[in-house]
């Protein structure tokens, strides 16, 4: 080959100038046979002892059953190693997996249409956001504070980099946001867009009243609803009901594993008027040259790779194989399957929750419907509490007062169809003897 | 030679949705209670229109679209500037295991010290490997990185005192994601036009540098397949300005072992781990793409960052620096860890030897391709080339779309088309380290015998793919009338 | 394609028709066959003031997608709204149905920085 390429060595095609030549060095991992790198990760696996705790975390990221089917056909090769279907004619079978996965959503949140998927719930916040505010052309933003905090924190650094402020409300007693001065803050000041999260952070589920998503939008701003766990979508009235006209989030609840946080599937939904501005890929049905069905990339001049600075965002991947995952799960699973799997997520919970307000001292704080989580006061700062629960080996749910102080005795708890009445019996006993009390007979 | 499972055109797959009845579910979870026992009327759903399907039905469905799909698996795939090299299957194993896939990302980090540990080792190595301070695993994916780099930038700035540099500098050969990224971070773009030998020239730059710089975004080499050999004037010309030089990873492939975008002057970088290491494309993402920074930045990366305290770990977020979080969690985890492995099953020697192979295939295919397509720049490339149609199309009416769907019958990926801008009827040909000269020679053989078609007998062409499941797609139909989803 | 008699020009492609205060905007035949199928256009919006060859809206092909300049400044005061529902318009007639705004010019001394069809003809070329 160097013959036909006419050079000595392979250095000479490699080399670069003299001055920034490498010289140094490099420290990287040694090379492994390859039956040794497994276990060398066996190792590491062996130190992430949380993974066989009994675990009540949520806050985002959810654990519920993914048949091994969705494994079997997702990491199939043709699947797994198929770059973007830029050439249709030989990506028809993701291409129309994609098409699924939007139908999915439409027919989840009751939008009229969804993209080929983003990097993860709290990127698709800020994508919405970034709709709105060019859809409006105005710079501010109002968010509940019952947001998850993430999403939020990923907002500000994406609203950093395009000056815009963004403004919160705040939450109630109930646990969900306090509606009662959105109207004169419409009033005053000129909004992009109001986003609401059901279920919220806290679990809660929230329905904006009608007044006041007609105040919004009276006032030119955009209404927009965001979804942390997914599987709530089966059971709940969609946010096209209190009149979303955005909806973005995260789709991980369907079958793509917790994974230490990534890779999810993040998505965003419209209704028609926003179709253009919507970021990411689209598949679109369309024929071929003979008449035949056919799907392709769609809208692509929206996109950075032609619009560049014009795009209406610099997403170049979607999340195409976790959206695939995802897609698989709700076609196994089924409308029937769903809607049960999500009964099974509110019997757990309730279930949990009795028993820990059956600790005494400990009380659900909220008062408003939830899902599949809730907020347990447990009456002494939350991280001693998990803490002491960790000796026990359970993970008990989050400290809520990580992310708001008023909140340092509150546990976020989380039950799911993976929840078992054992786990919820050891969490109770645990909460006792950790409490110091008796429980309430 | 490969030749698509369906072998010509078939009659489609339905949709999901036009299949499955009511109540044909799974029994995957026990019953429960109907939804109204837990939650109040108002804030139910009346019905949920998603079709019940049996596991043996989607099985097939998903099965029959995945042969409708082609991968790296199935055959060659000279992607330019994607870097489609063989996806290695214990990465995945590896990424499978229980206790990283079932590790929820709020796991106290004394219970996480595995996962820890993977990110640690991963950021130390590539910072060694591209000469940079410190990595920051937290991007989804190259563009993400980019995104975070020029937000860096933009604060790293303001905190000087230096709002007024609001100038993106970009080469016109850029990948798109470059300007999209400066205009989110509501910088202006400047396009730099490239010389007869496609490269940037240090003089050009000087003409556009001034107090209002703030960073200079370059891939090295470039997307024509060419080092920048006046890299280190350019970087010293816009550190002089005041301005920060961004590296584009798109095409680290080519330089490991041989150059560190660190030791070129570069500031700022990512890397695309689903180009260079491995991480299957799956179709479109999800990718992964670390961010790496110089040390006067280190204190800007997003949140959080992994941290060493002798043989513990931990995620630290307090960073009162930080540009603050980027995604939901902490970082692709799955990838990262894939990542790794490719890491272990290479090491220095190896990594350097993939470069190596990389510049071997692509100069050996040029040198082939030369031979009956223009290339329009005619010395030794890197990791990957440029191809021109223009001749035949002024000749014979075929342009490199015509090229590219007749490659498709003889069992190839396309190369990538129309990138860059620069190159009239391009294709950008990228065949990686992981190809056989065999596999190299086929489709060099393969291409000729195209163009030859092309000279004679043009028509065909036209009508390629002939032997896919679907012709030639109608996407301006698509385009006029979107059609994103079915309805009920 | 040529062009109907009584047109002015601009070096992007664009023409203009003036009618006493009124004029007519579109893209030349030129610049519809450079692009292709065109898909979407957008245009600015009613009552909007626009300036002499500034950047006004956007038209959008299968593969690429221009900026559309104002061959001359006035406040817009109509826009051809059937070019929503049938982009194709503008390929089929760019100097008849495809027509894209109306404005009520503000300069008519404008013209003079614009191009006769002859001198179009020229740079018209590929």
């Amino acid at each position: 080959m160097l013959q036909t390429i006419g050079v000595e060595s392979i250095d000479e095609l490699l080399a670069v100038p003299e001055a920034i030549a490498l010289k140094a060095r490099l420290e990287v991992v040694p090379a492994l046979p390859e039956y040794l790198i497994g276990r060398r990760f066996a190792q590491f696996a062996q130190k992430n002892d949380g993974v066989n705790y009994r675990s009540f975390l949520g806050a985002g990221s959810y654990r519920h059953y993914a048949p091994p089917a969705i494994a079997a056909l997702a990491m199939r090769g043709e699947f797994l190693t198929a770059y973007t279907p830029y050439q249709a004619e030989v990506s028809q079978g993701y291409l129309q997996a994609i098409y699924e996965w939007q139908t999915y959503l439409c027919l989840l949140t009751g939008m009229d249409l969804a993209n080929a998927s983003v990097y993860d719930g709290a990127t698709a916040l800020a994508e919405a956001a970034i709709m709105a505010l060019g859809a409006t052309g105005r710079h501010r933003l109002l968010v509940s504070r019952t947001i998850h905090p993430n999403y939020r924190a990923v907002l500000r650094t994406y609203c950093d980099g395009l000056d815009v402020a963004i403004e919160e409300i705040p939450f109630g007693e109930a646990g969900i946001t306090d509606c009662r001065p959105l109207a004169q803050r419409l009033c005053e000041d000129e909004y992009a867009a109001v986003v609401f999260q059901s279920p919220n952070f806290f679990g809660n589920v929230e329905t904006p009243p009608s007044e006041i998503v007609e105040k919004i939008r009276q006032s030119g701003a955009i209404p927009i609803g965001v979804v942390a766990e997914a599987l709530s979508l089966a059971a709940l009235a969609p946010p096209s009901s209190w009149g979303a006209q955005i909806v973005a989030g995260e789709a991980q609840s369907f079958g793509i594993p917790v994974a230490y946080g990534g890779p999810y599937a993040g998505f965003i939904a419209s209704t028609q008027e926003h179709m253009r501005r919507i970021p990411g890929r689209l598949v679109g049905k369309t024929v071929d040259n003979a008449g035949r069905t056919a799907y392709v990339l769609t809208l692509q001049a929206r996109e950075q790779h032609i619009r560049r600075e014009r795009a209406t965002s610099n997403i170049c991947t979607n999340q195409a194989h976790c959206a695939l995952i995802a897609t698989i799960y709700l076609a196994l699973m089924g409308g029937t399957g769903l809607r049960n799997a999500a009964a099974l997520n509110l019997a757990r919970s309730r279930e949990l929750a009795s028993a820990v307000a059956n600790v005494a001292n400990v009380r659900v704080k909220f008062a408003s419907p939830f899902f599949n989580e809730f907020v347990a006061d447990v009456g002494r700062p939350a991280g001693e509490v998990l803490a002491a629960l960790r000796a026990r080996e359970i993970l008990g749910g989050l400290d809520l007062g990580r992310f708001y102080p008023e909140l340092a005795s509150c546990i976020l708890m989380t039950a799911t169809e993976l929840t078992t009445t054992g786990d919820v019996k050891a969490l109770a006993q645990a909460l006792e003897e950790v409490l110091h009390v008796p429980a309430a007979v | 030679m490969f030749r698509q499972q369906s072998n010509g055109r078939d009659a489609g797959v339905p949709l999901i949705f036009e299949r499955g009845q009511t109540g044909r579910a799974n029994d995957y979870l026990e019953k429960a209670k109907p939804l109204e026992n837990f939650l109040p009327k108002e804030v139910l759903r009346d019905d949920l229109a998603l079709p019940d399907n049996s596991e043996l039905d989607v099985v097939r469905h998903y099965t029959a679209l995945s042969q409708r799909t082609f991968g790296i698996d199935l055959g060659f795939y000279p992607l330019g500037s994607c870097t489609m090299k063989y996806n290695p299957r214990v990465n995945d194993a590896i990424a499978a295991r229980h206790e990283f896939a079932e590790l929820h990302p709020y796991t106290p980090d004394e219970l996480a010290q595995g996962a820890l540990q993977i990110m640690y080792e991963l950021e130390r190595s590539l910072s060694s490997l591209f000469g940079m301070a410190a990595f920051s695993l937290n991007p989804s994916a190259g563009a993400h990185a980019e995104l975070g780099a020029l937000l860096i930038a933009k604060k790293y700035f303001k905190e000087r005192g230096e709002t007024h540099r609001d100038k993106v500098i970009v080469p016109d050969t850029a990948h798109g994601t470059n300007p999209a990224s400066a205009a989110m971070c509501g910088f202006k773009v400047i396009s730099l036009p490239s010389n007869a030998r496609g490269r940037v020239n240090a003089s050009e730059i000087h003409k556009v540098l001034g107090a209002d710089t703030a960073v200079c975004m370059m891939t090295n080499p470039n997307t024509l397949g060419l080092f920048e050999d006046e890299i280190a004037e350019i970087a010293a010309a816009v550190h002089q300005a005041g301005g920060l030089m961004y590296y584009d990873g798109a095409n680290a492939n080519a330089i490991m072992g041989y150059a560190r975008p660190g030791d070129m002057g570069f500031d700022l970088m990512h890397l695309n781990t689903h180009k260079t290491f491995t991480i299957p494309h799956g179709g479109g993402g999800a990718g992964h793409g670390p961010l790496g920074v110089a040390a006067r930045l280190v204190a800007y990366l997003p949140t959080p960052v992994v941290e060493r305290d002798g043989s513990q770990f931990r995620l630290e977020f307090a960073r009162p620096k930080s540009i603050g979080p980027m995604r939901s969690f902490w970082s692709n985890f799955a990838h990262a860890a894939r990542a790794l492995a490719y890491l272990y099953a290479n090491g220095e020697e190896g990594l350097k030897r993939v470069s190596q192979l990389a510049v071997l295939n692509a100069n050996y295919l040029r040198v082939k391709v030369a031979e009956f397509l223009e290339t329009p720049y005619p010395e030794n490339c890197r990791h990957e080339f440029v191809a021109s149609a223009q001749r035949l199309k002024k000749e014979h009416g075929v342009r490199a779309l015509d090229l590219a769907k007749a490659l498709l019958d003889y069992g190839y990926m396309a190369p990538t088309i129309y990138f860059p801008l620069l190159v009239p009827e391009c294709l950008m040909i990228e065949p990686t380290e992981t190809e056989s000269k065999e596999t190299l020679d086929a489709f060099a053989r393969a291409l000729r015998e195209i163009v030859g078609r092309a000279q004679r007998s043009p028509e065909a062409l036209f009508e390629a793919p002939a032997t896919t499941v679907v012709g030639r797609v109608d996407e301006t139909r698509a385009a006029r009338q979107p059609d994103l989803r079915w309805r009920p | 394609m040529a062009p109907p008699g009584g047109l002015l020009f601009s070096k992007e492609h664009e023409w203009v028709k003036l009618d006493g205060e009124s004029a007519t905007i579109g893209i030349t035949d030129y610049a519809q066959n450079a692009l292709g199928d065109i898909v979407y256009v957008e245009l600015p919006r009613i009552g909007a003031t626009i300036k002499q060859f500034s950047n006004v809206g956007v038209i959008e092909s299968v593969k690429a997608v221009s900026d559309l300049f104002t061959p001359i400044s006035g406040e817009v005061v109509e826009i051809n709204e059937a070019l929503e529902g049938d982009p194709a318009a503008v390929n089929r007639e760019p100097y008849g149905a495809g027509w894209l705004l109306k404005l009520r010019v503000s300069d008519p001394n404008e013209t003079k920085n614009l191009l006769s069809a002859t001198d179009y003809e020229k740079i018209a070329v590929d």
